[in-house]
């Protein structure tokens, strides 16, 4: 027995090692109503403190050397790569001059956002807290599509927490330890994100596929969508608020198990592969910060500035129209007053009277004929009656009138 | 025949390396596998702690060792993802193994035979996670081949790089 231990020494440990990874495996696994297995979302307190260590381990050393990376790069920034920095410090400034009214007008529609929106009884609100934190590793596996942040329990991120950029959503806070937290980003193939399309209102759920590109899953055969229309968060899932960029339609393709439906395949807002600082929302409440508040304070007292000049540009022309002369002197008695004249400076010029009004005269056919002149109508019935000789039609006045030549009896 | 079993003597040499450098390596293999796809986006077409498993294995050429470095390295890996633990462990844990008793049979100092040990145990490792997963926990897990067999390209080019600077450190008797 001792021979045979110590001829397959190496088969056996193997063996043994082998069998209690699979053991391991299969209390990690749990199978569902759907006839699929699944790995337990929860980890047990085992698989837990095994991620705690290699967390441990790895995180210290990650977060020293994305530190070395930023003091590097803003060594670099700072004190080597200075060109063009005076005509960007200029044109930054106008821009940052631009941008603080351009954002205290924007807080005021926050602020009548958030209004409305507590009249309408909405559960959404419109401005969340939240706690920056840089991305300092990877789960190192194309598999896992999971990061590391160096924030965690201790500065108030918890399980379940949306993670966000300024360009759209990136992901959901799997696991906290004290000072760094784990996130699974959406294009992990075990994430599920609520999203709506924002043309077409389609609904369905978020994850990646095996190359690490987001996808909506569960949609039925629709022509309407199309490359380039806009995805959100639909905020069914309580996790992300609803409203949040995802990205937009890429393509879209049939699904390989289900043949009415179709995968959507979502170009990300934000740049999953390149992540640096992200926000983390820890709570939904509204609230301002202090520079906020003092924006909208400079927005307030320029408003009342605003109202302020105009009463002013009032009172100033009102002081003008009383210097400037007017249609009523002050000087004058009011029976001797501009407005109070009757001769009218601009009368109405009346066209001259024709001396032999004819048909195309302005009443002409209702004029008496002076004498010396012919009437018109008379000679032109003549010449018509006579062959071969062409006269001017007769205005339909004259022909279809037959009492006209007996009202303008010739003399 | 010579290629690939050497001479009697080296072969029955076990090579030796500072403490530091066995306690160093397989650390700094893990951290930068878990750093570097931060800074290289989606090309981190690589397998360091395979790399490094494989050397040690190959040049320590005692299986047990090579088990257990393989089982801790993918322990680790698996910890740090969303996935069950022990799937990696398990691929890793082949991979040591047989580097090891290959070692022990084909000539180490053969820089090409390293690389294309290190090729085939990267396909291999990958094809035991995909069996893993699907195959004994029954889950369905989508999977691309290319990005499998890029991922044992970069491994051997880092390999390359890696394995004689790793011949510079053991300590000569």
């Amino acid at each position: 027995m001792e021979s045979f231990i110590i001829r397959y020494r190496n088969l056996l440990v193997l063996l043994a090692i082998l069998l209690a990874q699979i053991i391991g495996l299969a209390m990690q696994v749990r199978h569902t109503g759907a006839g699929r297995n699944t790995l337990d979302p929860n980890d047990g307190p085992g698989v837990r403190l095994i991620r705690l260590w290699a967390d441990a381990v790895v995180t210290p050393p990650e977060q020293a050397i994305h530190s070395s990376k930023l003091g590097i790069e803003y060594m670099w920034q700072s004190y080597i790569d200075l060109r063009h920095t005076q005509s960007e410090n200029q044109e930054l400034k106008r821009t940052v001059d631009r941008l603080r009214l351009e954002q205290a007008e924007l807080l005021e529609d926050a602020l009548q956002g958030k209004r409305l929106q507590a009249l309408a009884d909405f559960q959404q609100k419109y401005i969340y807290k939240t706690v920056a934190a840089q991305a300092v590793g990877s789960s190192g596996s194309d598999q896992s599509r999971v990061f590391y942040l160096d924030k965690g329990s201790a500065e108030g991120l918890q399980r379940d927490m949306a993670v966000i950029t300024g360009d759209g959503i990136v992901g959901k806070v799997r696991d906290v330890f004290p000072h760094s937290a784990q996130v699974l980003a959406i294009n992990d193939q075990t994430s599920g994100a609520g999203v709506i399309l924002a043309t077409t209102r389609l609904r369905g759920i978020l994850r990646g596929n095996a190359i690490g590109q987001p996808q909506i899953v569960g949609i039925l055969a629709d022509q309407r969508i199309q490359p380039g229309e806009k995805v959100l968060t639909a905020g069914g899932d309580l996790i992300f608020p609803r409203g949040l960029p995802v990205g937009v339609v890429d393509r879209v393709v049939r699904d390989p198990d289900r043949d009415a439906f179709i995968d959507v395949i979502v170009k990300p807002a934000a740049h999953l592969d390149q992540l640096d600082e992200v926000l983390v929302i820890t709570s939904t409440e509204p609230r301002f910060s202090d520079e906020q508040q003092q924006d909208l304070a400079t927005s307030e007292a320029v408003k009342g500035a605003e109202a302020a000049a105009i009463a002013e540009q009032k009172k100033a022309s009102a002081i003008m129209a009383e210097r400037l002369p007017g249609l009523i002197d002050p000087n004058l008695p009011p029976e001797q007053q501009p407005l109070l004249e009757t001769t009218n400076p601009n009368p109405v010029v009346r066209p001259p009277q024709a001396v032999c009004p004819d048909r195309f005269t302005p009443g002409g056919a209702a004029q008496p004929v002076p004498p010396g002149c012919k009437n018109p109508v008379t000679d032109a019935d003549k010449k018509a009656a006579t062959p071969g000789t062409t006269a001017m039609p007769a205005t339909p006045a004259a022909t279809q009138n037959p009492e006209a030549p007996k009202r303008n009896p010739q003399p | 025949m010579n290629t690939f079993s050497g001479n009697l003597r080296r072969d029955l040499e076990v090579r030796r390396y500072p403490i530091l450098v066995y306690a160093m390596t397989p650390l700094a293999a893990l951290v930068l596998q878990a750093w570097l796809p931060r800074v290289l986006g989606g090309f981190a077409w690589f397998d360091l702690p395979l790399v490094v498993t494989v050397y040690f294995a190959l040049v320590q050429r005692v299986p047990i060792q090579g088990t257990l470095m393989g089982a801790g390295m993918g322990l680790f890996e698996d910890a740090l993802t969303s996935h069950a633990i022990g799937v990696n462990g398990i691929a890793k844990t082949l991979v040591g193994f047989l580097a090891a008793s290959l070692g022990k049979r084909i000539d180490v100092e053969n820089h090409t035979i390293r690389l294309g040990l290190t090729f085939l145990f990267s396909l291999l490792s990958s094809a035991t996670y995909v069996f893993v997963y699907r195959g004994l926990l029954g889950i369905n897990q989508q999977w691309t081949w290319f990005v499998d067999l890029f991922k044992a390209v970069g491994s051997t080019l880092i390999a390359a790089a890696l394995f004689p600077a790793l011949d510079r450190l053991q300590v000569r008797e």
